[in-house]
């Protein structure tokens, strides 16, 4: 469940002019997926926003009812109803309740959707479900690996529907978990729209409903994030569509363009080219998957894009794109990234918006607290604690996930949360984000930890280090040769004369898997010297970071303690 | 005949289009005297690479090289990878510049074995220099070739594509042809398989080009571009032939090379026939007005005797059986620029006359432009070859294999006949020459078949119904 959200990631792309403030947080530097500059003003997905805007436009109406002394709005409540009260059931609040209440808290979490949030119902979930099939249809498909194995089998085809349906009920089942997980230690679902009312006050209801009034020590907010759509591309659902609509797999198209190549994009160029589709990727970058270590983006696009059924238009917008309708086909008007001229227009079948994420954050009531959000995203300082817009930190508050931009990965929102409830609780803690692996479900997949290789020459340059890169190939790995899937290749990225691990990226059979061995190790502040006395059974893909870790040269000493695990380093 | 050469071209499509190949191909020749300037060949990095691009030179013309040494760095469809040399020498030219894709085992430098040579080498790459550099241009046309025929006289640059982009047209928002709507893999397969796309006829949704159109144009293409081809090669030959040399086939030769081999496992054996055809040039005069041709009324009439006689429409695939065609189709022979090309009149016995003619003069127009799509030329169930025309009185012709029968038809001629009822006088007489496959077709079909097709043209009324 806590699987990489790969949906939610290329978040930090949607704004790109005003970024810069996120470059030191954001280590992964996952933006600008084919984006345009015009994404300042965020349009949001319609239905989401609209639920909120009335709610708020309401809430005034009926404060006097709820609260019998909104003077008091100011003032902090003496006691409480709940320690803690998550605004949003995300995966983000869902690893905090459960965290919390490990720990003891009294808690309720709010939603006014549906419990799981992005990940669970509109992305990283249901997606697996479908990368899933398109991994299946691929090896079925792909003759020549079916004869490398002996095997033979007839034309592989599917049944559109019920591959929509395992997604969903992917998605419904993994619902019911997490709610039953919840309900099963005592967490409070509450029902509704939550907004912040005043310091450790919350109110929340449903559209129509009376509001009702709670208060806790200390809040979180994990409201996560909705498709950002950039302006002048009008979203019908069927023909211009999110990853939201994509998820439902109400058609395959005979052509579809996607706007963005981060890891939204890629993902559903794996299901829609192995479902027959062919696929136009627009890129506003110069090239495509930006975000990733140029060396693995390099060997993707070889890999999963120039032999599949794909082409690409780099360093363009969409600046337009008109749905299909009276029997024309989706126009996209592609403009230059840097002249600003019109460059081409395209005509497919359909377009998917892959073009990262917005936060949700409007009508959560931060006015009053006086907090601005920026860009739609809640500031925050390390801790995850909110800051208001004179620079203050404001007290027993805390946004983790989508909401705060700070990495917008489900399992990343979930160790935020962990995060805050240690703090809350009497622990003081700092999350390394360099330690948070990232993954893109493709076939082969890929995944990444910590620094990529021109992000970490330049911070060795700064702080006057020495960086050395070791490379293994899945080619020498008999477990992957074996399954006759020895495309691949992963990259360490290290200090020589400490052994420090700086970054892992991994292309390759099941590389989402194996990341987890360097993230951990990075935690840990585990050094490649001691590591590579590590055992790995055999013959598994493991060894291909065993044989990473052992090719690299380190010229420090393997750590004499009996045990070679150093205090924690942190970011 | 025809027939036996495109079934022939068509996976050969690539190689013949690829105007670098035979430039390489053309200097080799001339390099295999001088064996101390080497050239060097985009190797194959890997089992499924096809092409290579050319990331850098890590020499430059002039450098020194010894064994083993890295010369250049390739990109293939799997990696980069450093190319070494086999050979000691200079690196004399440089053929595909940095970010060009070569063909595998096509050259892309000369190696000298002495600095004497570098010269001699450098200008042995002039000539194929202008190949390389269309190379680094992807874009540049090829098309060049082919748009030539139908705009001639237009420099080979980007408008002039544009220009020949009719054949899109047909989408709706192409623009009148100014842009090319196609698909993603269309337009990969159409750089792969080296078809320009200005003259694909889309047929996927709203006229947009898609994989199957480019297929087959290019299946279409080969045999198209293999004709205009030939007299490129015959010019030089006229112009003068290097005698007491040995040149050897092209592609397209060696595959007509294997299909005349071939067709001798097929035993065949042939029956010869004279017609008079008083009537039928009569009717033709009357009816030529209307657009039709000598050629249809052959092929309706050669369908009506086939109709009656379903055997000789037969053929045998496996040396076990019969295969009875489903319907008639006339393949029939024609030259294009000295080329051979076989349009097949489908359904031939059903079609009226009118619509065949027009039919007909329909696919000889697109076999001038190298349209023809593949089921246009390789349905044939007969095969008709005319060589009347050209006053030949009687030949005999090979036959395609998998068909049956082929029919050779000489001149219409006077000639001094002795009439049955002892009189003397003057008729227009053709003979027919049937060659055909002995396992499925004996020579009493043959004998009735021609008979009743005699009937049929010297009393050509049904010709016309």
């Amino acid at each position: 469940m806590h699987s990489t959200s790969a949906l939610s990631f290329s978040q930090a792309t949607s704004v790109p002019t005003t970024n810069y403030a996120f470059h030191s947080h954001c280590p992964l530097n996952l933006r600008f997926c084919g984006l345009t500059t015009q994404a300042f003003g965020f349009s949001f997905s319609t239905h989401s926003a609209s639920t909120r805007l009335r709610l708020s436009t309401r809430a005034p109406g009926h404060s006097n009812k709820i609260s019998a002394s909104p003077g008091h709005n100011g003032t902090p409540p003496t006691s409480f109803d709940y320690d803690l009260i998550i605004i949003g059931a995300g995966v983000g609040g869902h690893g905090a309740a459960l965290h919390a209440v490990e720990k003891g808290l009294k808690t309720a979490i709010i939603e006014g959707d549906v419990v799981g949030g992005t990940c669970v119902n509109r992305g990283c979930v249901p997606s697996k479900a479908l990368l899933a099939v398109s991994g299946r249809m691929r090896e079925l498909q792909s003759e020549h690996h079916m004869k490398a194995l002996g095997l033979q089998v007839s034309a592989a085809g599917y049944d559109r529907q019920a591959v929509a349906d395992h997604a969903n009920n992917l998605a419904s089942k993994i619902r019911s978990n997490l709610t039953n997980s919840m309900k099963a230690l005592g967490v409070d679902i509450l029902t509704g729209f939550g907004t912040i009312v005043g310091p450790q006050k919350v109110k929340y209801g449903k559209v129509g409903f009376t509001d009702t009034m709670v208060t806790a020590k200390d809040i979180i907010i994990a409201t996560g994030s909705v498709p950002f759509v950039p302006k002048g591309i009008e979203v019908d659902g069927k023909t211009v569509i999110t990853s939201d609509h994509a998820l439902k797999l109400e058609f395959v198209p005979d052509w579809i363009a996607i706007v963005g190549s981060g890891y939204i994009g890629l993902e559903f160029s794996d299901v829609y080219t192995a479902l027959g589709s062919e696929v136009t990727f627009i890129e506003a970058l110069d090239q495509l998957m930006p975000g990733f270590d140029p060396e693995i983006s390099k060997l993707a696009q070889r890999v999963l894009v120039n032999p599949r059924k794909i082409d690409y238009h780099t360093g363009v917008f969409a600046t337009k794109i008109t749905p299909a309708r009276d029997g024309k086909p989706v126009i996209i008007e592609l403009t230059d990234a840097k002249t600003k001229e019109h460059k081409d227009t395209l005509e497919v079948d359909a377009a998917l918006i892959a073009t990262g994420r917005a936060p949700f954050t409007n009508g959560l009531g931060l006015e009053n607290i006086s907090v601005v959000t920026q860009r739609g995203f809640v500031p925050v300082d390390e801790r995850m604690r909110v800051i208001d817009a004179n620079g203050n930190l404001v007290p027993h508050l805390y946004c983790i996930g989508d909401a705060n931009g700070k990495m917008m990965l489900a399992h990343a929102a979930s160790a935020q949360g962990i995060s805050v409830v240690e703090q809350v609780t009497g622990k003081d803690h700092v999350l390394n984000h360099l330690s948070i692996p990232a993954a893109c479900f493709t076939h082969p997949e890929i995944s990444m930890v910590g620094l990529t290789e021109p992000q970490a020459r330049e911070k060795a340059e700064k702080e006057g280090f020495e960086v050395s890169v070791a490379k293994t190939s899945f080619k020498a790995n008999t477990k992957a040769l074996a399954e006759n899937e020895s495309e691949g290749l992963a990259k360490l990225i290290y200090r020589p004369e400490n052994g420090e691990i700086l970054g892992v990226h991994i292309f390759g059979l099941h590389a989402a898997d194996l990341i987890h061995e360097a993230s951990n190790a990075i935690t840990l502040g585990t050094r490649i010297q001691d590591i590579k006395f590590a055992v790995h059974a055999h013959p598994t893909l493991s060894e291909v970071l065993d044989e990473l870790f052992k090719s690299a040269k380190v010229k420090a000493p393997a750590s004499t303690s009996s045990s070679p695990v150093s205090d924690p380093v942190s970011a | 005949m025809a027939h036996i050469l495109q079934t022939a071209f068509l996976p050969s499509t690539s190689a013949l289009r690829r105007t670098p190949i035979s430039g390489s191909k053309g200097k080799s020749q001339s390099l295999q005297v001088k064996a101390k300037i080497r050239e060097i060949f985009m190797p194959a990095l890997s089992s499924t690479m096809t092409e290579g691009k050319i990331v850098s030179w890590m020499k430059s013309e002039g450098d020194k090289l010894s064994k083993g040494e890295s010369v250049v760095v390739v990109e293939s469809d799997k990696a980069d990878m450093d190319v070494e040399s086999f050979h000691e020498g200079f690196l004399a030219a440089i053929m595909v510049e940095e970010g060009g894709v070569a063909p595998v085992g096509s050259a892309i430098a000369l190696l000298a074995e002495t600095e004497d040579e570098i010269a001699e080498a450098k200008a042995k790459s002039q000539s194929s220099s202008g190949i390389s550099s269309a190379q680094v241009v992807e874009e540049k046309p090829k098309q060049k070739e082919e748009s030539e025929p139908a705009v001639p006289a237009v420099a080979p640059t980007v408008s002039s594509i544009k220009t020949v982009a009719v054949g899109s047209a047909v989408h709706p928002a192409s623009e009148g042809g100014k842009r090319i709507v196609a698909s993603p893999y269309a337009k990969k397969l159409a750089k792969e398989l080296k078809v320009d796309l200005g003259t694909v006829v889309g047929t996927g949704p709203m006229g947009r080009i898609v994989a199957k159109d480019v297929e087959a144009a290019a299946a279409a293409g080969v045999v198209a571009a293999a004709l205009p081809a030939s007299p490129a090669i015959a010019a030089p030959v006229t112009s003068g032939i290097e005698l007491g040399t040995v040149v050897p086939f092209t592609t397209m030769q060696g595959a007509v090379s294997r299909n005349m081999v071939e067709s001798l496992s097929v035993p065949t054996f042939r029956v010869g026939y004279t017609i008079t055809t008083n009537a039928l040039d009569a009717l033709y005069k009357k009816i030529k007005s209307k657009g039709v041709t000598m050629t249809a009324l052959l092929a309706k009439a050669t369908a009506l005797a086939l109709a009656q006689h379903p055997v000789v429409n037969s053929c045998c695939r496996d040396g076990n059986s019969f295969t009875y065609n489903s319907s008639i189709n006339i393949a029939v022979a024609v030259a294009i620029d000295g080329g051979l090309i076989t349009p097949v009149l489908q359904d031939a016995d059903k079609v009226d006359i009118y619509t065949l003619s027009r039919k007909w003069k329909e696919l000889v127009d697109k076999a001038r432009a190298k349209q023809l799509q593949p089921h246009e030329y390789n349905t044939g169930t007969f095969t008709l070859s005319n060589l009347g025309m050209f006053g030949v009185d009687r030949f005999d012709a090979i036959l395609p294999p998998g068909t049956g029968a082929i029919m050779a038809v000489g001149a219409s001629q006077p000639a001094v006949v002795a009439s049955k009822d002892g009189r003397i006088g003057m008729k227009n007489q053709m003979q027919v020459n049937v060659t055909a496959d002995h396992r499925v077709i004996y020579g009493a079909d043959l004998a009735s078949f021609l008979q009743t097709l005699a009937k049929i043209i010297e009393d050509p009324k049904d010709l016309t119904l």
